[in-house]
């Protein structure tokens, strides 16, 4: 341990490091080595993918929809998908690497992580399906949503607004009225045992 | 339930009363209730006066009452796709006080609950860091510890609520969310073993579990006030809560404190990994979207009365609570209306007023048993005033999904019954 410290653990080896330490970034750092492309993306797809997300990223009941939605985002009913609103690239990698398929977490290879990300690309219509995907072209990518995220400006947005004496008398201007009603739309789960006799 | 069942004596019991106070309160003399006859659970000997309890070995770890079998976290099937990434949601309606019960502090997983042996866990820290560095829990055991209580609230948290009002009940709609005594090691001090370079700005902190769950903290608040905890209200944490080890982050979405936490990676700009990009950002009326919105904004909802927890007694004295909390410091004071916001009171603040940590207010008043809407309003240690979801709206749109700290309206009808509802 750091001298000065409290001498408690120990040096982390190259290779624990290596096992755990495979997280990627926006500019790459990270990546690992390999390729794969659209079609072999499509079969693996099909493969390990397909029950959950669709042949199409188009989704299975209320699994996430990976692809389209492009043009949504100011709509009521955004389709929020990795063409329409993923800003990079390398978040899709490094999720599908990491934590894909759902309950089989770490059983890709990198090659197989590059194809099916190629896929997910292909039928968001950010690249051609002839196109091989690996850590090398991998920054030749641009997402469509890259600039449409911005940092935090709650603090000077809303918080100053916010930030004063509110009223404590004759607030409104006459009476308050209902405007809307949850046991209209009747989606809250019965409690068991719920007397209401 | 049964237990419900015997309950329905005494609240016609109860009907009648308050009638006859109401009555009283009236005239300005205060009458109390009389029985028409004596009361067999006074006159006739009960069971469990005449028969032994049960031995002090019976249940060594205990569990409530049978007769509190409705205190439980629930679930909303069609939230989401299965019920292993999913939610459920703290009992807020049942419970007093600040602190939640560790077992039924709200869950959200995204890979289900990981069970890991303590023995087999391992915490890294790599990166930008003098030494990369392995601790057991053994090890982690024998630093300086603290103890802190903290809110912990999803983002979501009342998300289902942006367009209107949808689920009946504070449960659903303000239960995820958590109070808990934490016992762990100051993060800086483990940053510090390890000796965090001068480019180390950020912290990626990873989960053991199924999800790999990653969220890139900035260093100034993991040198700040972030705990590695292994306690949770003085007993270990639960599986479903981290165990043996999970990050505290005061103040900030639940979903950055990272729970079977067993890495942490110091870098020099943040990851943009899938929580804090396709998650956990939060879209505006225009397309674009917030990122890293960490603080949790000062909220407030009423308790009881509430949807699941309608006034049962009539008319008379009635005790209105609620919980209070802010991301950004304490709740020295809370407001309710009874009338939908167009006149309000300050409630009366009870127990520990603690930093990053929920509050509890009371409002009590005499009922008349006249329709009621009822709000609560937090007002933080920083003078910030919980927003209506109107003026929310107007900020955001309907679409950002987290964050969503408005005020709640309860309509109460002349029954005690209780709606989520929304006004204007």
């Amino acid at each position: 341990s750091r001298e000065g410290g409290f001498g408690l653990g120990r040096a982390a080896l190259p290779e624990e490091v290596a096992a755990w330490d495979w997280d990627v970034r926006p500019d790459g750092t990270g990546l690992p080595v390999g390729e794969g492309d659209v079609w072999t993306g499509e079969e693996l797809f099909v493969d390990y993918c397909s029950a959950c997300h669709g042949d199409f990223g188009e989704a299975v009941g209320r699994w996430p929809v990976l692809a389209g939605g492009q043009g949504t985002l100011t709509h009521e009913d955004p389709t929020k998908t990795i063409g329409s609103y993923w800003p990079y690239l390398s978040t899709v990698v490094d999720y599908v690497y990491r934590a894909m398929p759902y309950g089989q977490a770490e059983s890709l290879t990198p090659d197989e992580t590059y194809a099916i990300v190629a896929y997910l690309l292909n039928l968001n219509n950010v690249v051609d399906d002839d196109f091989v995907l690996s850590n090398e072209t991998f920054h030749d990518v641009e997402m469509p949503n890259a600039g449409g995220f911005f940092m935090d400006d709650r603090d000077e947005t809303e918080v100053a607004a916010w930030t004063r004496e509110p009223c404590m008398t004759d607030c409104t201007d006459g009476a308050v009225e209902i405007t809307m009603r949850a046991t209209v739309l009747d989606v809250t789960p019965d409690e068991e045992g719920d007397d209401t006799a | 339930m049964s237990d419900k069942k015997s309950f329905s004596p005494s609240r016609r019991t109860f009907l009648t009363a308050s009638a006859a106070a109401g009555g009283a309160l009236a005239s300005g003399q205060l009458v109390h209730a009389q029985a028409a006859t004596p009361d067999p659970l006074i006159t006739e000997a009960q069971p469990w006066r005449q028969y032994l309890g049960a031995g002090v070995d019976a249940a060594p770890y205990g569990m409530p009452s049978p007769y509190e079998s409705e205190v439980v976290r629930r679930t909303v099937p069609w939230l989401t796709a299965d019920l292993v990434s999913s939610i459920n949601f703290t009992p807020l309606h049942e419970l007093d006080g600040i602190i939640t019960p560790n077992g039924i502090c709200f869950e959200r997983h995204h890979g289900g609950a990981a069970e890991i042996d303590p023995a087999d866990h391992r915490l890294m820290i790599n990166g930008l860091v003098d030494t990369p560095m392995v601790f057991t829990m053994e090890d982690i055991m024998r630093f300086p510890r603290e103890n802190h209580v903290y809110f912990l609230e999803c983002a979501a948290n009342t998300g289902m609520e942006w367009a209107g009002a949808q689920l009946n009940g504070c449960q659903f709609t303000h239960g995820m969310i958590h109070n808990v005594e934490y016992t762990g090691v100051p993060l800086r001090l483990l940053l510090e073993e390890a000796g965090v370079q001068t480019n180390g700005r950020w912290l990626l902190a990873e989960g053991a579990d199924a999800a790999g769950m990653t969220r890139s903290i900035p260093m100034e608040k993991a040198l700040d006030d972030c705990l590695v905890a292994f306690k949770m209200n003085g007993e270990a944490l639960r599986v479903e809560q981290g165990y043996p080890l999970r990050l505290v982050v005061p103040g900030w979405e639940g979903n950055m404190w990272i729970k079977w936490l067993r890495r942490l990676e110091v870098g020099d700009e943040p990851w943009h990994h899938r929580e804090e990009t396709s998650k956990y950002t939060d879209l505006l009326e225009d397309g674009d979207a917030r990122r890293f919105t960490w603080v949790m904004d000062a909220k407030s909802v009423i308790t009881n009365p509430s949807p699941q927890a309608p006034i049962l007694h009539g008319p008379g004295p009635t005790v209105l609570t609620g919980i209070a909390w802010s991301g950004r410091g304490t709740i020295p004071r809370v407001d309710v209306t009874l009338d939908g916001g167009r006149n309000w009171h300050q409630a009366r603040m009870s127990g520990p007023s603690l930093d990053k940590s929920m509050h509890r207010f009371y409002y009590e008043f005499d009922w008349d048993g006249s329709p009621l809407l009822l709000q609560s309003r937090a007002i933080d240690s920083t003078g910030y005033v919980q927003p209506t979801k109107e003026q929310l709206r107007e900020f955001r749109g309907e679409n950002s999904i987290y964050h969503n700290n408005g005020i709640q309206t309860w309509f109460v009808n002349e029954n005690g019954e209780a709606e989520n509802v929304e006004v204007g």
